[in-house]
Parts: C-alpha cells; structure tokens; sequence
C-alpha cells in the first residue's frame, strides 16, 4: 500500500493523539510490576472493574512513612498506562501523607496535558495509590486519618462528602440518585450541588463497576 | 524481521481514493457549469450527472431514474426514516418501524429521535454471531409495520444479513424496506432489484470514492418527501447544485466495483483468512467476533483478554498498522462498542476488540507484517495487566 501523503502540506500533517510525555509513558512505563519480580509490597490497592474497561494494582514498599518503591499494573487504555507511569514517578520519595494528597490534576499535568474526554482515565492511578497507603496503614494497625483529610465537600448545606458518596456506592447503600438523595440529603436545600454531586455519583458507580438502577415510584403523597 | 511498513487497515472506517478516480475527477474540473443550467457549460456537467447516475444504477441494479445523489449515507437513512415519519403524521394506518440493534449511529441515533418524539420503534435483537434472530422479526411484522430497515452488512463484525427474505417478509406484511448497505458496496453483490428493496444507502468513499458524496436509491412507486427543502434538483426531492466532481468520482469508483467484484472479493478473503488463522495461532486465546460463514470479505473483528482495544490501537499505529477498536476509551464514551455487546460479546472482550479492515490496496506483505508484529504488543499488554492472561 502507498504511504501517507508524500506531497502533504506541513499545515496538514498530525500530532500524535497525545502530548509527547504521554506518548514516552506509554511506549516506556516506568515501573512496572514485572511476572515474577521479588518485589514484596507493604501496601497493595486495586480499583476499577475490567467492565469499566479500566482497572489498576498498586503496591508500594514503605520506610519511615516514606514511599521507598512501588509497581503498578493496569488493564487500561493509553491514558491510563501514562498516567500511573507519571504517578508512580512523582510519588516515589513522597511521605504517605504527601502520595495520599497527589491529585489526577498533578499527574495531568506533569503529562503536559490529557485530551479533557481522557482525564477520567487518569483518577484511578491516584485511588489505587490512596487504597494501598489505606491498606499499608491497615496492616500495620495503625489510625487513618488521611483519608477524611482528603475528603470534599460537595453539600455544602447537608456536610456530603465525596468519600461519603463513594462508600455509599462501595457498600451497595445507594444504586441511583433517589437513593442516595434520600439518606444523605445532597441538595434539598439550595440546591447548586446537584450536577456536581450527580456527575459524581456516576462516575464512581462507573469505576466501581455498579449498576445505576430506576429509582421505585413512590406513591402520590396524601 | 520484515522492514518497517505503513499498513491502512481500517478500509471500513475509510479508504483511500482510487487513482482511476481521482483521475476521472480531474478530467472533469474544468466543467464548473451548474448542471441545472440550460446553456453549454451546464448541459457538460449535466452530462457528468447523468453518466455517474448511470454508473451507479449499473451497480446496484437498478433504474438510473431511482438513484438519487446525497451528501452520503447518513443523509439517506435520515431521509428514509424521515419519509417513514412524514407518512405517518399524515395519518398512515401503519404507524411501526422495525430496526435492528446493530445498525449504524446514522440509523440507531434517527430512531431514538423519533422514539423520544413517541413514534413506535421495534428494535430487533441479534444472536452471538451477529445475525439478525428472524423469529423476533416475524413476530414484530403485522399489518401496522410502515417500514423495516436493516444493514446489509455491519460496520464492525461484517456479518451479512440475509436482506432479500427480509425483504420478502417485510413486503408479505405490506411494510416497506430499506437496507443500508453502505459497508457491502463493492465488496458483495448488492441487487436493489432482485432484493426487491424500497429504499438503499450507500457513501462513495467506503468504496474508494470521495467523502462527500452518497446515493439514495428510492424504487419508483416508494415514497418520497425531500428531507431539506430547496431547488427543483433530482426532482425537487434532494435540492442543492449537483456536486460534479463528486458524482464523477462516486460514478468512476461504482465502475470500478462492478468490474472488479468477485476478484477483489476473493482476494479481501484469502487475506482476511490469512490474517484470521494467523492471529489465532500466534495470539493465545484471540477470539474471533461475528458470523464467520456470512461476512464482509475484508472484515476481520478479534478480541484479546486482558488487554485493552485502545492500548492495541496505539502501539499498532507507533508501528504504522492502523486498525480501530470497539473499546469505550477509544470513542471517548464510557461504554465499549453496542454492536459487541448486542451479540451478546463479554464487556471485557468488547474492550478488548480489534477490527482489521482490508482494502484494494493491500497486500498479503501486509497482512504478514501484522501478524509479525501485533503478538509481541499483546504479549507486552498483557505483561502489564492487572489480570495477566492466562492461557
């Protein structure tokens, strides 16, 4: 087959999809949980569903409440191969407290930018880190307070927090927004929060592989 | 190792012109008259109009007289399904229309703007390889169905629909029928009239014509209401000054299907199997998605557990394969392919899907060098995977 336009103008001719950070990530991911590597973890995190079409595994090795080493794996797109990549460098030599804070908008942008469809792919490589400081914290029976730290409020008027909606979602409480609604109150009273907290919602019932249900209808009230 | 190549293997996506087309087209640039004026310069490019009608109808079978020029398939199938509309708000005592699950955006997206507007919509289902289960549309056909319309042959799986007893039945109940057979042109025999269809789509440029450029084909006594409104052209049933270049090259490439048909049919199979057999036996648990015995010859759609469709996109197009997926993060949706997942396809294969579709311009080269290199990008995927495949 002949190639691709020989004579083409140069105003014509294409960017990768992604920025060239991206695009090394992805061609070179750094650390990577090798088959058969002795990496031994302190903590392990795994989020996402193969259903959403997006899942990661962090495990991170742990010194003096200093990340010292971790590897990841994903079942994901190209996104969020560049994504945990760039993650995985920034917070290595981060404390725990540090790595708990890292934001998908930090890793974004030491990405030098994701396409704005793709930034949803690039929150799991941050929960999955955040998952695995909870479990190293959990083995080592020891208190955590980091993760109401890093929780936000969406309600403001009824005190919803992110964490909150998405322990809901977790632990099958709430399986549409009636639901969710009825036992947190989100957005009864004035009201602003309800595209945030709705756009919210669906995304975790995404990455935590849930099932949005059809709210029951209620009886006409008397 | 083969040298590196460049190999377009997304021919249902798009396809390169021809260069018998691109020629056809340049001879006629010069013929810049209004094919609607009365003086030379527009009886010329009337002239044009004519012969790429004629080419056209030579094609599919049908009167010159029952093809009429769109801007491309998804024009037709709004066309079709707004004819259907139109009829039925003035009253016809049929007031269904009967679809599949896996007809193309250009169908299913009309369909749900008319559902959404309270207009009665069956939608057919599909069994695992993809074909439409006949025992629901016989049940769904009855004395209210206005109109059926089903694909020829799908975008993504390339299974072919069995359209002439579809189109028995559908007349049988008194419906009327339209296939949109944009993916089967030139690579299967189309017959409007032995297939005794209402209404056909197509687009140029899935058969190495321009983009821009598609054909209605309305059969005489079927109905017909312009969808935009304009000048007397085709009728006064699709205004806007006649596209010349286009019909010239849409003309040229319909020419060029008919005369090479059974031969680039054969030779799109023996390549599609190559590929098919030889991905299977490099690749551990490679499935392959559709109905094998009914397909587009060049359409060739897998999918690899444990690794993800737009992963596989990548690394491929970094060595210069370009295929396209049916996972959700390659369409920037959160879903993966509706066509996967209407046949019944595991969510995780359907993220994991990879379509190959061959075109004139490849080679069995290229076809090697796929195979040479997609095992090792799975592999390495897979190596990264959450779920590590295990064979």
């Amino acid at each position: 087959m002949k190639g691709r336009g020989n004579n083409m103008a140069e105003s014509f001719k294409a960017n990768w999809v992604y920025t060239d950070i991206v695009k090394d990530h992805f061609m070179n991911p750094r650390n990577i949980w090798k088959q058969g590597e002795d990496f031994v973890a302190d903590g392990e995190g795994e989020v996402g569903s193969l259903a959403c079409g997006d899942q990661m595994k962090i495990g991170i090795q742990v010194k003096d409440d200093k990340i010292v080493d971790l590897r990841w794996l994903t079942y994901g797109c190209a996104s969020a191969i560049a994504s945990t990549s760039a993650m995985s460098e920034l917070a290595k030599g981060m404390t725990i407290q540090e790595a708990y804070k890292l934001t998908p908008a930090a890793v974004t942008e030491a990405l030098g930018g994701l396409p704005d469809y793709k930034f949803h792919c690039s929150v799991l490589g941050d929960k999955a880190l955040r998952a695995a400081i909870d479990d190293y914290l959990k083995k080592n029976n020891r208190e955590n307070n980091l993760k109401s730290s890093v929780a936000q409020l969406l309600c403001e008027c009824n005190n919803v927090t992110d964490e909150r909606i998405e322990e809901l979602i977790d632990t099958d409480q709430v399986t549409n927004l009636d639901e969710l609604r009825d036992i947190t109150h989100y957005g009864t009273q004035c009201g602003k929060c309800k595209k945030k907290v709705s756009d919210y919602f669906y995304e975790m019932m995404h990455i935590h592989g849930k099932t949005v249900t059809t709210p029951a209808k209620k009886d006409a009230e008397a | 190792m083969m040298e590196n190549r460049f190999v377009y293997m997304d021919n249902n996506a798009t396809t390169q012109m021809a260069p018998e087309v691109w020629d056809a087209m340049v001879e006629v640039k010069d013929l810049y008259g209004n094919a609607s004026s009365m003086h030379s310069v527009g009886r010329e490019a009337a002239a044009v109009v004519a012969k790429g009608r004629e080419q056209l109808a030579s094609l599919i079978n049908c009167d010159p007289g029952e093809i009429f020029f769109t801007s491309g398939a998804t024009e037709s199938n709004n066309t079709v399904l707004n004819i259907a509309r139109l009829l039925i708000d003035k009253g016809s005592e049929r007031n269904r229309i009967i679809t599949t699950s896996i007809e193309h955006p250009a169908t299913t997206e009309t369909v749900k703007f008319l559902q959404d507007r309270n207009y009665k919509i069956d939608v057919i289902p599909v069994d695992e390889s993809g074909m439409i289960k006949m025992d629901e549309l016989k049940k769904a056909l009855g004395p209210d169905v206005l109109l059926v319309s089903v694909m020829t042959g799908n975008n993504e799986t390339g299974t072919i629909q069995p359209i002439e007893e579809i189109s028995k039945l559908a007349h049988e109940c008194g419906a009327l029928m339209h296939s949109d057979a944009t993916q089967a042109i030139g690579k299967i025999e189309v017959n409007f009239r032995d297939w005794n269809l209402d209404y056909l789509s197509l687009s140029g440029h899935k058969f190495y014509g321009p983009k821009g450029i598609g054909v209605l084909a309305k059969k005489h006594k079927a109905p017909f209401f312009p969808f935009i409104h304009g000048g007397h052209q085709e009728g006064g049933y699709r205004p806007g000054t006649y596209n010349t270049m286009g019909i010239c090259g849409i003309g040229k490439a319909a020419e060029l299907a008919k005369k090479n048909l059974q031969e680039e049919h054969d030779k799109l199979w023996a390549m599609r199997e190559k590929l098919r057999k030889g991905l299977l036996e490099t690749i551990p648990g490679a499935v392959v998605n559709g109905n094998q015995e009914h397909c587009l010859p060049g359409t060739l759609d897998m999918s690899f557990p444990s690794a993800e469709g737009e992963s596989i996109l990548l690394y491929l197009d970094m060595e210069g394969i370009e295929v396209s997926t049916g996972s959700a993060c390659a369409t920037g949706s959160l879903e993966p392919s509706y066509v996967l997942l209407a046949g019944g396809l595991d969510i995780e294969l359907a993220h994991g899907s990879v379509r190959f579709s061959l075109g004139r311009y490849n080679t069995m080269e290229d076809v090697d060098y796929v195979i040479e290199k997609l095992p090792p990008i799975i592999e390495r995927i897979r190596s990264m995977s959450t779920r590590p495949f295990v064979g």
